[in-house]
């Protein structure tokens, strides 16, 4: 049974563990999405993360039921942290249990990059030049994107000019 | 009717407040509140005339009719994760 959370306080992992894994389960996989000190090579001090709340919810847990029903896992849970976050801060994670690995690793690929696509959440750069910007996001239509399937790269990755952790 | 409509992130920013209220004729659709709502002037006008509009937490056409008591929010481009 998945759980979906959006919330201002800091992501714990003790606590997104808890009640898993159980007897059935053989592998359990951990994602933590963290904010990095740069973007698109210019550095970065930290992140403010919005999120229309109700909806981001109801769309997490939409996300989070999906993952379990289609990739056949038995527990699925997805936080979302919103807020001031420094770099380092976990922003997203995701803990994903089940009888074999193989499913369950896929099960946690589709639903960060189903967060990505879908959850109703911004974030407001702030550069350590003193600058800031709203990330450029994915514009929402009506018909959901084509779900997320192996082998998809997901959403292009910025330019790695920079070197730095992540 | 009357709606409160909810700005996010770069749309609130740009309109300067969280949300308004647009009074509109009944049986008005997204598209009729998104005309309304960039005729406000200054930053309204300068929202897209495509916005992703959610009306009761979804992401809806342009054609859907609004109904009095509907929870309707303008939704910049996500960027979550």
């Amino acid at each position: 049974m998945g759980t979906a959370r959006i919330t201002s306080d800091p992501l714990l992992l003790e606590e997104l563990l808890l009640g898993s894994p159980t007897p059935t389960d053989g592998a359990q996989v951990v994602f933590v999405g963290v904010v990095r000190n740069h973007a698109e090579g210019r550095p970065v001090r930290g992140m403010r993360y919005e999120g229309y709340e109700p909806m981001a919810l109801e769309v997490l847990q939409a996300i989070v039921g999906e993952a379990e029903e289609r990739h056949e896992v038995g527990s699925v849970v997805a936080a979302h942290r919103l807020g001031e976050l420094e770099i380092g801060e976990a922003s997203v994670a995701i803990v994903v249990s089940g009888p074999h690995r193989d499913a369950a690793y896929r099960a946690s690929r589709y639903v960060i990059e189903e967060i990505k696509r879908r959850l109703p959440v911004w974030k407001h750069e702030h550069f350590v030049d003193g600058g800031e910007r709203w990330v450029p996001g994915t514009h929402l239509t009506p018909d959901s994107p084509a779900p997320y399937t192996p082998g998809d790269p997901g959403l292009p990755l910025p330019p790695r000019e920079v070197q730095g952790h992540g | 009717m009357d709606l409160d409509v909810l700005f996010f992130a770069s749309y609130r920013e740009l309109v300067g407040t969280p949300s308004v209220r647009i009074t509109l004729p009944v049986d008005a659709t997204v598209s009729d509140l998104v005309e309304e709502v960039r005729a406000r002037g200054e930053g309204f006008s300068r929202l897209p005339d495509r916005p992703a509009v959610a009306v009761n937490r979804s992401v809806v056409p342009h054609a859907h009719r609004l109904e009095s008591g509907d929870e309707v929010a303008f939704l910049p481009p996500v960027a979550g994760g």
